[in-house]
């Protein structure tokens, strides 16, 4: 048993932090927080506070990267020193360079890169304060920073993870929960197509829970797709 | 220059995989034939190189002892690192591991870890202050498609035929081997599916991989329990792939695990 672990991690139906096995932690998001940047967004998803900065389409540095027929999207997921309880050393690590991977292969699908050939993308996600799951509030942060920058897209990426606890299939882990659970499962989703651009896994999974944390996880994207919808219709108007 | 022969020689495997073929003639979900050969090394505690097809990728276990993590004190330690070595291919350079390598390192390492296939809690020597640390080193020695795979086999297959070094005064003789074996448990192993076109394949050979729409890569344990998944590639899955490719590993790592 690690330190710290909870005995149970839900009781009467209720977790820890008071809510229900399929419910989100409470989500705000709000766009062109930045004024530099060519598009920007704010996050906060429970104790997750992510800024997002997006760049471009502009010149490739270095220039050999550049490709003929398309932009590159380049992401950068980089974890504040202070947003973690012990100290993060700064700088990349080898869990940032494999989130900011997995981010940038979740968000090329929605772009049309093929618009902007011999340029850069750039996007920058800073995790401000981390509480569990900065991977899924980075991913939806730059696709709202896309979407700010006026970089045409197909639709916005919409991310959220579910998992397993105390043997329960739960949406959205929190900290304790992910720290102790029996299971993550981050998912990202192209809304409307049935298309998953992120999975990833880790823990365990028996017969029948893959498919029940899955399905979840999906609904789960689709509630976040809902409040993305509506921060750009409120920074921009439209029914 | 690579990555335009690719966008050549995406449009044949493409057809090809349309017309139901592969390049080297194999079933979609067909593995190339795989060698796994443990106890390589003689020097390490544990090793084994894993052909499958062309590619090659030999795992050296190696244990030491440390301290362990402060919020883990009576736990062994593991780590897992891959080296893409660019004796394996021209398509690999010298310099620090850049994210492929890093991604390997950690889709390997999150099977084996997440399975709990090694029993850490025995590897505490003196709890908070003394524990074994189990490295795990993965080298590419010829690269032609799917190090997923390959290298998880070869992980599983060199932890099971680890065995400790002689200790004496807390000291570790590494010329001595004892016959006691390192706790290995399960015999986790990952597979991965490549999707190209609409088709999907297992165990990409490195032309199907340089074209690749998507990949997945799941690991599951004796049980048929999942314990890690990872999708790359620029493109996507649907829903209904990705469930029928999870059921299609449990199958397929059947092949896998009984190599080990």
């Amino acid at each position: 048993m690690k330190i710290g672990e909870p005995e149970k991690f839900i009781i009467d139906g209720k977790r820890l932090d008071g809510r229900k096995p399929g419910e989100l932690r409470k989500v705000k998001i709000e766009v062109g927080v930045l004024k530099k940047a060519d598009g920007s967004a704010y996050v906060e998803w429970g104790g997750n506070k992510v800024l997002a900065a997006c760049y471009g389409p502009r010149e490739v540095h270095p220039k050999h990267l550049a490709r003929a027929d398309r932009a590159i999207l380049r992401c950068t997921y980089s974890m504040a020193p202070f947003s973690v309880t012990d100290r993060k050393r700064p700088g990349p690590d080898r869990r940032s360079i494999e989130i900011s991977k997995v981010t940038r292969q979740a968000l090329e699908p929605v772009v049309f890169t093929n618009l902007f050939p011999r340029t850069a993308i750039d996007v920058f996600i800073e995790i401000l304060q981390a509480q569990a799951g900065t991977r899924c509030t980075g991913i939806v942060a730059a696709s709202m920073a896309l979407a700010d920058a006026g970089i045409p897209m197909r639709n916005l990426v919409p991310a959220c993870a579910a998992g397993k606890v105390g043997g329960e299939i739960v949406l959205d882990l929190s900290d304790v929960e992910d720290n102790f659970g029996e299971a993550d499962l981050p998912v990202a989703i192209v809304p409307q197509k049935d298309e998953v651009t992120l999975i990833q896994m880790d823990g365990n999974f028996e017969k029948g829970e893959f498919e029940k944390a899955f399905k979840l996880a999906v609904e789960g994207c689709m509630k976040i797709y809902e409040i993305q919808k509506e921060a750009l219709k409120k920074r921009y108007g439209g029914a | 220059m690579f990555d335009i022969v690719a966008d050549i020689k995406k449009d044949f495997i493409v057809n090809l995989l349309r017309s139901k073929k592969r390049v080297d003639n194999r079933a979609f979900d067909e593995y190339r034939p795989i060698v796994v050969e443990p106890g390589v090394s003689e020097k390490a505690e544990g090793s084994s190189l894993v052909k499958i097809g062309n590619t090659q990728v030999m795992v050296g276990v190696k244990l030491a002892i440390g301290e362990p993590f402060s919020d883990m004190p009576d736990l062994g330690v593991m780590m897992t690192n891959a080296e893409l070595n660019p004796l394996a291919s021209p398509r690999f350079e010298k310099g620090p591991p850049d994210e492929d390598t890093i991604e390997l390192s950690r889709v390997v390492d999150r099977v084996i870890r997440e399975s709990k296939c090694i029993e850490l809690e025995k590897l505490c020597i003196t709890e908070g202050e003394e524990v074994w640390i189990v490295f795990i080193d993965a080298h590419i020695l010829d690269y032609d498609g799917n190090l997923f795979d390959a290298t998880a086999l070869g992980a599983i297959s060199a932890l099971r035929n680890t065995r400790f070094p002689k200790v004496e005064d807390g000291r570790i003789i590494y010329s001595e081997k004892t016959d006691k074996k390192l706790p290995v448990v399960d015999r986790p192993v990952e597979t991965t599916f490549a999707k190209i076109g609409k088709d999907i394949v297992l165990d990409p050979v490195l032309d199907e991989e340089l074209v690749l729409d998507a990949r997945i890569t799941i690991g599951t344990n004796e049980k048929g329990d999942i314990c890690a998944m990872q999708k790359g590639g620029d493109g996507t899955f649907t829903q209904e792939e990705i469930i029928d490719l999870v059921n299609k590993s449990r199958e397929k790592s059947e092949e896998l695990r009984k190599l080990v």
